[in-house]
């Protein structure tokens, strides 16, 4: 078999394939063809490589460059130019905000520079779809190297000296964790990954699925051995499609070798896995949820003990963990405790995936080592707040987190550091909010998220939340109360304490953090009936200055309700009874005329 | 087919090249300057001659890539060897034969032939 030259490593993530990365793909193909270079030129569809900003993305190996922002028409030139020629074409590499050259190797790209790569370590270098170019990249090999050489408690204890902790959002160690579950009495054990992603902005653990499926059934076939499972299950939600499509794909790859059923590699160990696709419910996430939803009950959470390594699915021990804890399981085998808890912080080790979202330049999926500052992330690796606004707070943990603000952006990221400063890492969402971001209505948006994800079965988390976004919502109109900040700090202390599960117990997070760093927000909602972010549309006005409208027509034209009127070359004006305040008038005037005011 | 341990390093082997390609490890790089002027004078046939050189040889770790004019347009169709550790060497006035011989002698044992060389070394970048 002649070997290819070249490695075209197309992104076919989520992301980048809603940004046709597949016409892309058929593109080249048929480009390559064209000129005769099939044989020398290979396409790699690859999993998500983290920069969904600048997609359609695709890196040229050997060299390392990369290219961004592909369109279809681009595809001749550049297959003419760089593959049949072996000139790297500039126009379409990555040239940073503020700067003016382009960076043509991902190497030499600050998004790329400061991560550290550990669950992620396949991203961009293989295609998911093939089972042999994972183990090409060792895969496989920790789960010989535990089924030749180690015995259970030696797993169990490997993991736990590792201080690998719970990347779903509890931060419990996954060691001691499957020591429970090892520990139990039983003949019939569990093993689950919570594939069941559904922070609002949070992509982690689908990108890890879509990318390197092998690595999720390859870390739970491991944890399988250590707790005396011998079936798990991955539960997905059926919002991912892609993600199932793969992790389908491998699991038939990894059976047809051997690598899943009965005797795995002559050992005497017998390991299955099947797929159980969820409906979506934010709940379902917290791990007794889950299991019902799983044994065909209603997805409620259950009082806590018994934990699920005690009776779980079935009411048999069971160990559930998160996608992104299974995907470091087998870097900490193959190269052991002592080097992954040298990474990170004193009680948070390793790296932590985050998915960077709102308001940043460089939004995408970033894996970077604990205790980095959230400052590197947002800035450095973030390339720092969109349209040169500036930064106001950012949303860890989504809907369960905190805000944090400006004045705490050095806080290193670890579980206890931020639980400190009110929030959490949870599953590793992070949403970037800027100076037009009322952060009354931040706290009002999570709140009608959670409370419309409650699942009704405890009273403080159905009613509470219920009555703590009526409050919110009526700040937010401008009807608040002078009493109404004492109240919902009530209600937080009282659902975060007497809820029944996680859900309802971290949903106060965005609301308390908010009234801590934000409180002069609420109050000018309450007392003087202003948004200062000017976001809240109860409380702005959309006026055109007169000094600025040179009456060119545009925004009475693209003003939906008809509600600015105005000769041409006159000044114009909004009606304010009529206008509903959408702000097109403003993002289309070129003169800066519209303004609005609080 | 039901894979044992042993079978997991066979298809790593298989793998290696394409690995190794990717993550840029390997131990020599071949650079063939395909600028206008290489072109030109035919350095697609060379690209192919070190392709089929790499083939037969087995090797799965040396690098092979391409890139634009390196700037001496009249000693085309040109090639650099960069052995990991030791400077880069140009080679200038390229044939089929010389790229047998280059193979052969510098990317496998490591000796320079002097006979197609230019010289040692790359103009500082920067």
């Amino acid at each position: 078999m002649q070997e290819y030259r070249m490695h075209l490593m197309l992104c076919a993530g989520t992301g980048c394939v809603s940004n046709h990365a597949f016409d892309i793909e058929k593109a080249f193909k048929r480009e390559l063809e064209k000129h005769n270079l099939q044989d020398e030129v290979q396409v790699v569809d690859t999993g998500c490589q983290g920069f969904c900003e600048r997609g359609p993305i695709m890196i040229v190996q050997p060299g390392d460059i990369f290219y961004e922002m592909l369109e279809e028409k681009d595809i001749p030139y550049l297959v003419e130019e760089h593959f049949l020629k072996g000139r790297p074409v500039e126009k379409h590499m990555y040239v940073p905000k503020g700067g003016e050259n382009p960076i043509p190797k991902l190497s030499d790209i600050g998004f790329f520079k400061k991560q550290k790569l550990i669950a992620l370590a396949n991203r961009g270098l293989i295609d998911p779809e093939n089972i042999d170019e994972y183990i090409g990249r060792e895969g496989y090999s920790a789960l010989a190297k535990v089924l030749s050489e180690m015995t259970p408690e030696e797993v169990v204890k490997e993991v736990k000296d590792s201080g690998l902790r719970g990347r779903g959002g509890g931060g419990f160690s996954t060691g001691t964790k499957w020591e429970f579950a090892k520990n139990s009495p039983g003949d019939e054990k569990y093993i689950i990954c919570n594939a069941d992603e559904g922070d609002p902005g949070a992509f982690m653990d689908r990108s890890i699925v879509e990318s390197d499926p092998h690595v999720i059934l390859e870390g739970m076939a491991i944890g399988a051995y250590a707790i005396g499972a011998t079936h798990g299950f991955i539960y997905v939600r059926d919002e991912y499609p892609l993600a199932v499509e793969r992790i389908n794909k491998a699991i038939k790859d990894a059976r047809e070798y051997g690598l899943l059923g009965e005797d795995i590699f002559e050992a005497g160990f017998d390991f299955d896995v099947s797929v159980s696709r969820g409906a979506g419910a934010f709940v379902c996430g917290e791990e007794t949820s889950l299991i019902a939803s799983l044994e065909g009950n209603m997805p409620e959470p259950r009082v806590r003990p018994p934990y699920p390594a005690v009776a779980g699915y079935k009411g048999k021990p069971t160990n559930i963990n998160n996608v992104e804890t299974w995907a470091n399981i087998r870097h900490i085998i193959n190269r052991g405790a002592e080097w992954y808890s040298s990474i990170g912080t004193e009680t948070s080790k390793g790296t932590k995936v985050f998915s960077l979202v709102g308001k940043v330049n460089n939004t995408g999926l970033v894996e970077v080592p604990m205790g980095i500052s959230v400052r590197d992330i947002i800035f450095d690796i973030g390339g720092g707040v969109m349209n040169g606004k500036k930064f106001k707070a950012v949303q860890t943990g989504g809907p369960s987190g905190g805000c944090i603000p400006e004045s705490l952006m050095d806080t290193p990221v670890g579980y206890d550091t931020f639980a400190k400063i009110g929030s959490i890492v949870g599953s590793g969402g992070m949403i970037v909010m800027d100076e037009d971001n009322c952060m009354v209505e931040v706290a009002r948006y999570f709140l009608a998220f959670t409370q419309q994800e409650s699942c009704g079965k405890c009273t403080p988390c159905r009613e509470g939340t219920r009555h703590m976004l009526d409050i919110l919502t009526r700040i937010t109109e401008g009807k608040g109360k002078e009493e109404d900040l004492d109240v919902l700090e009530d209600m937080c202390g009282l659902i975060g304490s007497t809820s029944l599960c996680a859900l309802g117990a971290t949903a106060p997070n965005p609301v308390l953090t908010t009234m801590k760093y934000f409180r002069d927000e609420y109050e000018a909602h309450i007392k003087e009936g202003r948004c200062p972010a000017k976001e809240c549309k109860s409380l702005i006005t959309y006026t055109i200055l007169e000094d600025k409208c040179t009456g060119c027509t545009l925004c009475a034209r693209d003003c939906p309700v008809t509600a600015i009127t105005g000769e041409r070359k006159g000044i114009h004006v909004i009606d304010p009874d009529i206008c509903v305040k959408c702000g097109i008038c403003k993002a289309v005037c070129n003169f800066g005329a519209v303004r609005i005011e609080s | 087919m039901k894979l044992k341990p042993e079978d997991l390093k066979k298809i790593s082997d298989k793998m290696e090249a394409s690995t190794n390609l990717r993550s840029g490890a390997g131990r020599a790089k071949i650079t063939v300057h395909m600028g206008t002027c290489g072109i030109a004078t035919g350095s697609r046939d060379i690209m192919k001659a070190f392709l089929e050189e790499l083939e037969t040889s087995g090797q799965k770790d040396i690098l092979f890539t391409t890139s634009g004019c390196a700037g001496l347009c009249s000693h085309e169709p040109m090639a650099t060897i960069e052995i990991k550790g030791e400077s880069p060497v140009k080679y200038v006035h390229l044939t089929k034969e010389k790229v047998k011989k280059i193979f052969d002698e510098h990317v496998m044992k490591g000796n320079i032939v002097e006979e197609s060389a230019l010289g040692r070394g790359s103009e500082r970048v920067g």
